[in-house]
């Protein structure tokens, strides 16, 4: 059987999920292939954290664009959503640390995003659980926290409504010059593949230098007003971007249904979900470290999953470098949530040649293929 | 005359004899409503055996206590969240 469409995408996470929502708006005629469930990877996995970041301009173009966009659509989105504008506080341990936040507040500040510097007692003041001693951190307000699977089937369901067809169940067996074969044999011809499989990519494409990056989560019983931010350690910047070793890094989100899910872990060159205790004990006691009243706290799960994760941590967004119908939409690490939305808005811009909001440059696929050129 | 204890549900003072559970005591008391699901509805014990986790109360401000398999002693404060 063939079928005819403009757009196929490959995976029903986040990415995939507002790619077909944003074909779908612009008029495309979209199919959607997701081989088990909407947002079941690392969309479920994950946290949820709808946050600005600043490692690098490029990242905070994407990030910002993006948060912009969540504000835009809050009052869309379903209860099952669980929108929460908690806001983001940058814990700080010691002075070198606070130097960061000083550094950060310009940064943020300098490009219009209202930062709040807490000194060791404000801090304590809005998070009396965190221990005694800190030095102190940078609260930044704009940023909230979704339940990511329910994001991912709002925009599919909103794809569906605009006319896009959904293959679930059906997995891709092979990326060809007219659309996608799948494992049944049969075939979806459209004129633009869009390759927004996560941290599986590279099993389509294998030249997406996209690697899986293991993380662990915890989740707890409900404790409402133990937190009231999403807390990240400072030093997690030095942990988190180190591209070889395993790390650790405390980073505490509260739920709406006053529920903490506890991260964070970081390995490469593990493709095993299973759990591995000793991270998850290292990561633990690096949370106990912050907050010590959590010991009491009663935890419920603990899962893992990957991050797409690419050598300049930054995602994979437009043309592929050989095959012209071939978009990538992946390697988002850990801010897939959040940059969903404005990868969306840039692959489209790309695919039916408008004028992008931010320059898509950094995210160019093609940006690889030159590295490996000066390389 | 068998032992008792004294302990105190959501303000009232009930006595039960030793070796109660809390959920006994909260029983005694007329509430049903331990504690609420994420949706709002009301829950309490189901299996009475620790494994459904239904019947969940906070005792001496410890919260998430499986009021089925806690035996209540004196002095106890027992709060439903219902």
């Amino acid at each position: 059987m063939r079928l005819l469409y403009d757009v196929v995408i490959i995976g029903g996470g986040i990415v995939g999920a507002a790619c077909a929502d944003e074909c779908a708006r612009a008029g495309l005629r979209v199919a959607i292939v997701e081989a088990k469930m909407i947002g079941g990877g690392a969309t479920a996995a994950g946290m949820g954290h709808l946050v600005v970041m600043d490692d690098s301009d490029a990242q905070f173009a994407l990030t910002r664009y993006s948060q912009r966009l969540w504000d835009a659509m809050r009052d869309e989105l379903p209860r099952e959503v669980e929108y929460d504008a908690c806001g983001t506080i940058w814990v700080a341990a010691d002075d070198e640390e606070m130097r960061e936040v000083s550094r950060k507040q310009e940064f943020y500040t300098e490009r219009g995003v209202a930062v709040e510097v807490l000194d060791a007692r404000s801090l304590a003041e809005v998070e009396p659980n965190l221990r005694d001693g800190l030095v102190g951190g940078l609260r930044v307000p704009g940023d909230s926290v979704i339940y990511p699977p329910c994001a991912a089937q709002f925009f599919v369901d909103r794809a569906l409504t605009r006319g896009a067809q959904l293959y679930l169940g059906q997995a891709v067996q092979e990326i060809t010059r007219d659309g996608v074969r799948l494992r049944d044999g049969s075939t979806i011809s459209a004129g633009v593949v869009v390759n927004a499989a996560g941290s599986w990519s590279p099993s389509l494409t294998p030249r997406v230098n996209v690697k899986k990056r293991k993380g662990h989560l915890v989740i707890t019983d409900r404790y409402p007003r133990f937190l009231r931010h999403q807390l990240v350690e400072l030093g997690y910047l030095k942990s988190a971007h180190s591209l070889t070793a395993d790390s650790v890094a405390f980073n505490i989100q509260p739920r709406k249904t006053g529920q903490l899910l506890i991260g964070s872990s970081r390995q490469y060159d593990v493709d095993d979900s299973a759990i591995d205790a000793s991270l998850l004990s290292r990561m633990v006691a690096r949370a106990l470290e912050y907050l010590p009243g959590l010991g009491r706290l009663s935890s419920l799960r603990a899962w893992t999953g990957f991050r797409a994760a690419t050598p300049d941590k930054l995602p994979l967004i437009g043309p592929d470098v050989e095959n012209e119908r071939l978009y990538l939409a992946t390697g988002h690490e850990g801010l897939g949530i959040t940059t969903s939305l404005g990868t969306a808005r840039l692959l489209v811009d790309q695919i039916v040649k408008r004028t992008s909001e931010i320059p898509v440059g950094p995210y160019l696929p093609s940006r690889m293929t030159s590295e490996l050129v000066h390389a | 005359m068998p032992e008792t204890v004294r302990l105190s549900v959501n303000g009232e003072t009930v006595t039960m004899p030793a070796g109660s559970t809390v959920a006994a005591a909260i029983l005694k008391t007329g509430e049903s409503a331990f504690r609420v699901s994420v949706s709002g509805e009301a829950r309490g014990p189901l299996c009475g055996m620790g494994i459904c986790f239904e019947c969940r109360v906070t005792i001496d401000g410890e919260p998430h206590c499986r009021s089925c398999q806690t035996i209540c002693r004196n002095g106890m404060d027992v709060r439903t969240d219902g």
